[in-house]
């Protein structure tokens, strides 16, 4: 990794206006009903400022603080994942003359940047490349998800910030960005700090007006994202975490938690890691041709994994638990990592609350409890 | 696109029906090629794995290959009209095309079971899969040793594969087992669960290797029973069904525990999934 350069706030344009020139379609942060999303941008005019998020179990508010700052707010419920596993795609289509023929529909997948790549949202990013990328944890790889990841350029942004829901220090995959990254920025009162982290981001920091850090700036950046680990307030205890689970799997607190829980799948589609996704066909009415859809789906619908069209978990509390015990227990027997990495979006984002923390806390506390 | 990713995955193959054979009402096996004839001499597979078998605007199913490996350019499969797709495909017959992927899976440890006893338990219309594990010892008797063949059905006209079971029961030192949990008028096989069909054999059947598949209530009991007739843990295997809708590990339905069980199994070692197993609605 090179060392740290500056770029002053009044260039941060530079930035953006490098991407556009070097050909890519530039996304940032866009304020949109109420919350973060990405889109495409044209300027660092159109970046929202001043923002901040409040976020609580089942609460997500934006507020304006006055500040000049970009990136205070912490992370809205999108992630990477959409950019790279489409909510909905088709896989192929298939047309009827005779006898059949397939035909591939792979994406012509654009050099994309995308801004404000947290470092959750990269943890769970390197997350889904084992599920999506042929290597040691998957035979296949998916195509489509690898023509976008090739693609995607990630101008990363240290949090100086954080969310009570975030714990992303417990699992160790934050609040710095330690790789995966292509630029990564931390904001200072003047300017941001920028490191890179690929070829690709030495080529773009290379047009930048970039000058080199002082000792206090470098260090005022440390200190912010130590500050930002420190204000944690949520952790997750990961020691023996497959045997606390599994070992506990008639648990009362299944019964708890399900009695809360909507089985609305809020977490799931929150969630950057999640890779769950169902098939379908879409045939056109002249039924000549059609289209092999996915979409995304979760273990929280009744449809997930049924067979012979009866469902394989009828019960909320089995459908939680399949949830849970795979997110932080059997995908790391699965994947070799946690299926979380402490973005908290799950918590924000549930309509009643519900805690994952707290409900591997709450078994933890009572081992052995049978419903 | 770089060039590791083809053969995309998830794009299907364009196969011909070449035979189709009536088993029982709603039950046909269809025999499959290939059309493209470098896709035909590349293909291999192992008994107790499946494909992904696909009907034109309908969709996909997995479904077990029941043919013999040696000769991989056929491929049979045994089909149970039951959803929309495969009631869709009892429709077809010989010329027509639909689609396929695979293999797929973890098949049977035949190879693993030579020069064994066999003991292969089944239940219902869950039997096609054990099917190709059947086929393949018998075509190659001399290498393996008793073969014990236990099926279980609810009612009498739930049996299904007649021809296969007379022809079975014809091979050299091999001896078929049925039972029914209900008996009928003419019904000459015993009756309650196939568990009790295990008093049949002779006890030193019990160290030798089992194959069952079945509903997972069944094969769960079986396994049991075996294991206090003191057949190793290790020497039992069972096929798993679950959901399948990519077949490579993708899209989560089959999940089980740590597996998926579309490139983990279907073809468990008991020992791997038995702790699972028992936790309803997991």
């Amino acid at each position: 990794m090179a060392q740290a350069a500056l770029l002053d706030r009044t260039a941060f344009d530079f930035l953006i206006q490098t991407l556009i020139t070097q050909g890519y379609r530039v996304l940032g942060p866009q304020a949109r009903t109420g919350a973060i999303v990405w889109d495409e941008i044209g300027s660092a005019d159109e970046l929202p400022r001043g923002l901040r998020s409040e976020q609580q179990p089942g609460h997500y508010r934006l507020v304006e603080t006055g500040s000049a700052r970009l990136f205070d707010y912490v992370h809205g419920p999108e992630s990477l994942k959409r950019l790279l596993f489409a909510p909905e795609e088709s896989l192929w289509t298939v047309d009827r003359d005779g006898e059949i023929r397939f035909n591939e529909t792979l994406p012509a997948a654009r050099p994309t940047a995308v801004i404000g790549a947290r470092a959750c949202d990269i943890a769970g990013m390197l997350v889904q490349d084992r599920t999506f990328l042929a290597g040691p944890w998957s035979p296949f790889t998916d195509p489509y998800y690898a023509a976008r990841r090739e693609h995607l350029f990630i101008v990363a942004v240290n949090c100086t910030m954080t969310a009570p829901t975030c714990f992303c220090a417990s699992m160790d995959t934050g609040p710095r960005t330690r790789t995966g990254f292509d630029l990564a920025l931390t904001e200072l009162d003047d300017g941001f700090l920028v490191e890179t982290g690929s070829p690709a981001g030495e080529a773009i920091a290379a047009r930048l007006p970039l000058r080199p850090a002082s000792p206090a700036e470098t260090q005022a950046a440390d200190a912010a994202i130590d500050a930002a680990a420190r204000a944690q307030v949520r952790s997750l205890d990961q020691s023996g975490i497959v045997e606390l689970l599994f070992g506990n799997l008639e648990h009362p607190r299944w019964d708890d938690v399900a009695s809360r829980c909507l089985s609305c799948a809020n977490c799931v589609m929150v969630c950057p890691t999640c890779f769950c996704h169902r098939e379908h066909d879409a045939a056109a009415l002249d039924g000549q041709s059609s289209r092999r859809v996915r979409q995304w789906d979760a273990c929280f619908t009744l449809e997930h994994g049924s067979v012979h069209g009866g469902p394989l978990r009828p019960q909320i509390r089995q459908r939680y638990r399949q949830w849970l015990t795979h997110k932080v227990a059997s995908w790391i027997e699965q994947f070799g990592v946690s299926g979380c990495v402490g973005c908290g979006r799950c918590i924000t984002w549930c309509p009643t609350g519900i805690d994952l923390t707290e409900e591997v806390a709450a078994i933890r506390a009572q081992p052995g409890l049978q419903a | 696109m770089n060039a590791a990713v083809r053969p995309i995955p998830y794009l299907p193959q364009v196969a011909e029906i070449v035979a189709r054979r009536e088993e029982a009402a709603g039950i046909f096996t269809f025999r499959l090629r290939l059309k493209d004839p470098a896709r035909r001499a590349a293909y291999r597979f192992q008994p107790g794995q499946f494909n992904m078998l696909y009907l034109f605007g309908v969709g996909e199913v997995p479904i077990s290959i029941v043919s013999d490996p040696e000769d991989p350019e056929l491929i049979d499969h045994t089909i149970r009209a039951v959803g929309r797709v495969t009631e869709g495909l009892a429709r077809l017959g010989p010329g027509d095309t639909l689609g396929l992927r695979g293999p797929f899976g973890r098949g049977w440890p035949v190879e693993q079971a030579r020069g064994r006893d066999l003991l292969m338990v089944t239940g219902g219309l869950g039997c096609a899969p054990t099917t190709s594990a059947i086929q393949y010892a018998l075509q190659r008797r001399d290498a393996y040793g008793r073969i014990a063949i236990a099926h279980g059905v609810k009612r009498p006209e739930d049996l299904i594969y007649g021809e296969r079971f007379d022809s079975w029961c014809a091979a050299p030192d091999t001896q078929v087992l049925l039972t029914a949990d209900q008996a009928g008028p003419g019904w000459r096989g015993k009756v309650g669960l196939v568990t009790v069909l295990l008093d049949e054999l002779d006890p030193a059947m019990f160290r030798g290797m089992a194959m069952m598949c079945g509903p997972e209530v069944m094969m769960r009991g079986t396994a049991e029973e075996l294991l206090k007739r003191g057949m190793r843990i290790e020497d039992i295997f069972i096929s798993m069904e679950r959901n399948m809708q990519c077949a490579l590990g993708h899209c989560g339905n089959c999940q089980f525990g740590k597996d998926f069980v579309c490139k983990n199994g279907p073809v468990f070692p008991y020992g791997e999934v038995r702790g699972l197993m028992r936790v309803r609605g997991y």
